[in-house]
């Protein structure tokens, strides 16, 4: 990376020089500064109500202090188990479809008809571009019990009709395999870049050796792109407890409630969701899943660290 | 020249085949089955809802051919008095947000592509915000405060500067645009300002046009920050209107299961797939266009800076 200073500038600079030099960029990073603090970095700050006893009528500072009083209701909350395995068991389950994008991208990459790959290609990113309201409701349409598109397939092989939606134990393959579907194809791009960025030599010599594709693709490609595999991994993990729950509050329903509610949908469903909001009890909610994934984040990555010296800072 | 590059294409082609053995033709056979399973899974359920939105009558048969065509699920979406509206603020939101949103996000990248003390600590600012965020409530009271509910401008300011966005924008500039470019405009009595307007931007067309669409799908595509900060219904923009009629009706059109009221479900089944339609097509239009974009925005992307 070029430096961006003048040759012959290595000498810190007084200030008037600095500014005369530099005060354009101050200028130029005045208004995204003032968006980061005043939308990011307030809310932060904001983020004291869940130790108080704050009612949205007053400002947060006049609240007197609650100390731990809401994480300790949260904890005692008798669905607090419930809650918290359905958070890891969506997460989890999406995890084990993480590497399904590596897998296409290898699919792509060593098949020799140029154009069919292309059109495949093509054609997976499509989905990406549709909406979560959109992709919900083509759920909800296919999931129909008397006329979605499932049932009139299950129909042809003689399966009576099975109201998904209503069923507890199809909400997380509903939730996962939509997901996939809508964000395989985009997800796999990355890879086909890391792909085509593997030296074509180390392909050639693997082929005068005599090695077939699925022997290049286990001693050529996976090494080479482990790196790229393993940081989008480690990011992966940060939000282990952050569930899209736009996409949650969508599919949930009274009868599925037992198995949907994760906790953003939670802290959402007492607070703005609510016809008596719980204001502090709901930060508390969300500050808790905050601080699990901050801590997710760095021990996944102190352990990718050790084990394959990949890590994102 | 042309005859020889067609005839070390061929060669290399017939080569290309020739090293493949007997397990590869196997692999590649099996690839191309899943592949085709896997372009049929994506493609079939988006032909069947285009498909049900015009198929007068019953259920559309799995071949996709409706037995009848009829407009009505098109006309009663037109209908409905919010439609227009929705879409108008849908239109309105997006185009305002992504042109707010570029110049934060141009600003903000062009600033700290550059080395300087207070640049390094604004990117700090920058990614620590990708890590650790206020929430939802916290964010909710923020924009209370600030006097911002039930205004665009509730949800239009925050997602004005996308961190990753920026990030992506960022490393273009420090790698795509020559230093050389930048002695030479200072040389020659450039600004920074005018540096940035008359060199660079002309210079970086792909990465804004890929950042734009950034933008500007997130922001046709996103019901939430509308649906918790927006409190009149003729301000809602088109996906929320799109809640309301598909999701939220969806339940209540389950528990009221009577028989006499088929006809009236057929044509909400109709409505629906016509909504679902006209609120995908602006994006499926301008997809042909922009999917080479958003390969290669990935791939800037994905170069660390």
């Amino acid at each position: 990376m070029t430096a961006r200073t003048l040759p012959g500038n290595k000498k810190p600079l007084n200030w008037k020089k600095h500014l005369a030099r530099y005060g354009a960029f101050y200028l130029m990073l005045i208004i995204p500064m003032a968006i980061l603090i005043i939308f990011k970095y307030y809310p932060m700050y904001g983020i004291q109500i869940a130790f108080k006893n704050y009612r949205i009528t007053q400002p947060m500072e006049q609240a007197s202090w609650a100390g731990l009083k809401y994480f300790e209701k949260f904890f005692t909350y008798r669905k607090f188990g419930q809650i918290v395995w359905n958070t890891l068991a969506i997460n989890l389950y999406s995890l084990a479809t993480f590497p399904l994008s590596l897998i296409l991208a290898l699919m792509l990459t060593h098949l020799p008809f140029r154009r069919f790959v292309k059109a495949v290609q093509n054609a997976s990113y499509i989905p990406h571009f549709i909406s979560i309201v959109v992709l919900c409701s083509m759920v909800l349409q296919f999931t129909n019990p008397r006329n979605g598109l499932f049932n009139i397939i299950l129909g042809v092989f003689g399966v009576e009709p099975i109201n998904f939606m209503a069923q507890k134990e199809y909400f997380y393959s509903l939730y996962v395999w939509s997901g996939v579907w809508q964000q395989l194809g985009y997800n796999s791009i990355i890879y086909i870049a890391a792909l085509a960025g593997v030296s074509p030599e180390l392909h050639e010599a693997a082929i005068v050796d005599g090695a077939g594709i699925v022997k290049r693709i286990w001693h050529v490609d996976i090494p080479s792109i482990l790196p790229t595999f393993m940081i989008l991994l480690i990011m992966r993990c940060g939000s282990l407890l952050s569930v899209g729950f736009e996409k949650v509050i969508l599919l949930q329903n009274s009868l599925n409630k037992e198995v949907s509610e994760v906790i953003a949908s939670y802290s959402y469903n007492i607070s703005l969701n609510s016809g008596s909001p719980q204001f502090a009890y709901s930060s508390a909610v969300g500050l808790f899943t905050s601080l699990i994934n901050v801590i997710m984040l760095v021990s996944v990555n102190w352990l990718s660290k050790k084990l394959t010296s990949n890590s994102i800072w | 020249m042309d005859a020889t590059k067609k005839l070390v294409q061929k060669k290399h082609k017939e080569n290309k085949f020739l090293w493949y053995g007997k397990s590869d033709w196997a692999f590649i056979i099996v690839d191309m089955i899943i592949l085709a399973i896997f372009f049929v899974v994506i493609i079939y359920p988006l032909l069947y809802v285009l498909m049900s939105s015009v198929s007068a009558g019953n259920v559309l048969s799995l071949s996709l051919i409706p037995k009848k065509i009829s407009w009505d699920g098109y006309t009663s979406v037109f209908a409905y008095p919010f439609t227009w509206g929705s879409i108008g603020n849908a239109v309105l939101y997006t185009a305002v947000g992504t042109a707010l949103a570029m110049i934060v996000t141009i600003l903000c990248a062009y600033g700290l592509a550059q080395d300087f003390p207070f640049g390094k600590f604004c990117m700090t600012l920058c990614l620590i915000t990708m890590y650790f965020g206020g929430g939802l409530i916290p964010t909710y009271i923020c924009i209370k405060n600030m006097g911002l509910l039930n205004s665009m401008w509730a949800f239009l300011l925050p997602s004005a500067l996308s961190i990753y966005n920026m990030t992506v924008m960022r490393t273009y500039f420090r790698t795509q645009i020559p230093q050389e470019l930048h002695e030479s405009a200072q040389i020659d009595g450039c600004g920074e300002w005018r540096y940035l307007v008359q060199m660079v931007l002309p210079l970086s067309g792909a990465v804004l046009a890929v950042i734009a669409l950034y933008y500007g799908v997130a922001r046709w595509n996103s019901y939430f920050d509308s649906m918790i900060y927006l409190q009149d219904k003729d301000k809602l923009p088109l996906q929320n209107i799109m809640r309301e009629l598909l999701i939220v009706g969806n339940i209540e059109n389950m528990t009221s299961d009577m028989e006499a009221e088929a006809i009236a479900q057929q044509r909400a089944e109709l409505l629906k797939y016509s909504l679902i339609v006209i609120s995908s097509v602006p994006m499926m239009i301008i997809y042909p266009f922009v999917q080479k974009f958003f390969v290669k925005g990935v791939m800037v992307g994905s170069v660390k800076g």
